[in-house]
């Protein structure tokens, strides 16, 4: 089942929205469209599903219309023109004509966010950060539920400091946390990791799958890195300019780029996460056996002094070697 | 240059008018308030001035104790306040300081919610802003004159020429609280289902107290400014003794008694004051 469909969602921001819609149907760019009628195009006619326990990385250059297109799911963006579907549990509901009731109720238990600066009370501690949505919705035994929390994401000794004392990655943490609390199904993630150095991103992103694998959440993930996405999307969606170009899994979009924006972007990252031993085998067998999905990185060091069979379910289909990685990166 | 000046607008008479319909018409208000504050004025002084001097002294330093838990400033409010009843000022002092606790409650009370009502509504603000900035601006003798007709002579008529003077203060820091509480922490709220009351009282309100506090600070501080203007209009307090020095133009008195001013304020900013964390 989904958790989430976009359908022909379009936003724009600016005092008079619905007068630009006929302009961007017209397939007109935002400078266009803002010269024209003063309105700014956020995103135009995207349609998306997004599949229960899946991670969905929207990405894009800023500007692109991915964290717009993200708030959207829990209106903190209003849609001008069609629908944005969440599931309650028992059907779907329209996020852009459910009232403000049912909004606030998807809200506290339906959909959390993690937000790129963090968006915690400062004044706060972090066990009181942690329960704030709990608080919100009224949750009286919320104590037990924030240790837990707080022991999943590694903060238990913090609980009592002020968030102001964490470092950005701790803080994070507490965020992560926050949305978690809640049991919210579906989370929604802007950027969570972009303002974090290097080496705290890349174990943020390491124990956000940990958490993800026993967890199962449907996580939408914004993120500009195409590093990111590719680590963590089960799908991306490219947006460029407010319509998104190509979705699909990180193999489709590295072998088959729609067009030269998805070129560009996947020209400038690290293939190796991404390609497997089914990518780059030649016809041929021997050496030891490997399962055609397994990403190359994951056995690059052996293929230094051997060469190895790749099979699937059991049959041998081919082998991969030095040789063969080479030539297919240079393709 | 005659064409100018033959046709006076009316101003003076306008203002005039008004007032006088307003006690005509509205003094079965005006009577009730006076009778109202007068009572509770009077009952409050009556406590404030009960205990020995040197007892309430105590209960002042104990209340600095509470808030500032700092024993240089509990020894520095216990020697300001020895210094008032050594210079024999005990009674107005207490008059003066019934004044403004009750212009502060007043102040804030009212302040405070107009000020979170403009931060939510920037076109109230802008409406309300030149009202503001004339209540500090338009001289308060000038206002006194109508406060007399209204109230007579005494602690009440001090008391609201306090209020009109001081309100802008802490409305004008409200708003600036709550309306600077950044947008990120406003979205967080709403993206887990915050209710307008819930963004008003969690993140709102903690967001703008240290302002709000300032504001109380500054409301103390400005009420005690007006004693003097207050003590014109016949309210006890330290002011009596300055308006009384002037008139005799005894310079020893003068001094005395704006000293002791002057030594109260600090002893109540020291006592209040809330400290900003960084």
């Amino acid at each position: 089942m989904s958790a989430v469909i976009f359908d022909n969602v379009s936003i724009m921001f600016g005092d008079k929205p619905k007068t630009a819609l006929p302009h961007a149907d017209q397939g007109m760019n935002r400078a266009e469209i803002q010269e024209q009628t003063g309105q700014v195009l956020g995103v135009h006619n995207c349609s998306l599903e997004v599949q229960e326990g899946e991670i969905l990385v929207l990405m894009g250059l800023s500007g692109s219309g991915k964290s717009t297109l993200l708030r959207s799911v829990n209106g903190l963006n209003p849609v001008v023109r069609g629908a944005v579907r969440v599931n309650d549990g028992d059907d779907m509901v329209d996020v852009v004509s459910c009232g403000k009731q049912k909004l606030r109720e998807i809200r506290q238990s339906r959909v959390a966010m993690v937000f790129q600066q963090f968006g915690l009370l400062p004044w706060r501690s972090v066990a009181e950060n942690v329960g704030f949505g709990l608080e919100l919705a009224g949750d009286a035994g919320r104590a037990d539920k924030v240790k837990t929390q707080l022991e999943l994401v590694g903060l238990k000794d913090w609980a009592d400091r002020k968030v102001g004392e964490l470092s950005g990655g701790m803080q994070q943490r507490v965020g992560l946390a926050r949305a978690f609390a809640t049991q919210a199904p579906i989370l929604l993630m802007d950027e969570p990791f972009s303002a974090l150095d290097p080496l705290i991103r890349n174990r943020l992103q390491d124990e956000l799958l940990d958490l993800q694998r026993d967890l199962k959440r449907t996580i939408i993930f914004v993120s500009h890195d195409l590093d990111e996405a590719f680590k963590l999307g089960n799908r991306i969606a490219i947006l460029e300019g407010g319509r998104i170009v190509q979705c699909g899994t990180p193999r489709e979009i590295f072998s088959s780029p729609a067009d030269d924006y998805v070129a560009d972007f996947v020209a400038n990252m690290n293939p190796l996460g991404v390609l497997t031993a089914r990518d780059a085998m030649e016809p041929g067998s021997g050496g030891d056996e490997i399962e055609a999905e397994t990403p190359i990185r994951d056995f690059m060091a052996r293929l230094k002094d051997e060469t190895l069979s790749v099979t699937e379910n059991g049959q041998t289909i081919g082998q991969i070697s030095a040789q063969s990685v080479v030539a297919r990166l240079s393709a | 240059m005659d064409w100018l000046t033959d046709s006076k607008i009316p101003v003076g008479k306008t203002g005039k008018t008004i007032f006088e319909w307003l006690r005509d018409n509205g003094s079965w208000f005006f009577e009730t308030v006076e009778n109202v504050l007068d009572w509770v004025i009077e009952l409050t002084l009556t406590i404030l001035q009960f205990p020995h001097p040197l007892v309430m002294i105590a209960i002042f330093v104990a209340i600095t104790w509470v808030i500032q838990k700092s024993w240089k400033t509990c020894v520095f409010v216990a020697l300001g306040l020895l210094f008032v009843v050594n210079q024999g000022y005990w009674d107005e002092t207490t008059e003066s300081l019934t004044l403004i606790l009750f212009a502060c409650l007043t102040c804030m009370a009212i302040g405070v919610p107009i000020g979170i009502a403009a931060a939510h509504r920037p076109k109230l603000y802008r409406a309300i802003s030149p009202v503001l900035d004339l209540m500090q601006t338009l001289p308060t003798f000038v206002y006194l004159i109508p406060m007399i007709v209204f109230f007579g002579i005494g602690m009440v008529p001090g008391l609201v020429a306090t209020v009109i003077f001081v309100l802008p203060a802490p409305i004008r820091l409200t708003h600036l609280g709550v309306s600077s509480t950044p947008k990120a922490l406003l979205e967080a709220a709403d993206a887990f289902g915050a209710t307008p009351q819930q963004k008003l009282w969690k993140v709102e309100l903690p967001y703008a107290l240290p302002q709000i506090m300032t504001g109380l600070n500054q409301t103390i501080m400005l009420s005690l400014s007006m004693v003097v203007i207050a003590g014109l209009v016949g309210a006890d307090g330290l002011g009596v003794p300055v308006v009384r020095a002037l008139q005799q133009v005894n310079a020893a008195k003068g001094f005395e008694s704006g000293l002791v001013i002057v030594v109260v304020a600090i002893v109540l900013d020291r006592m209040l004051r809330v400290e900003q964390k960084s």
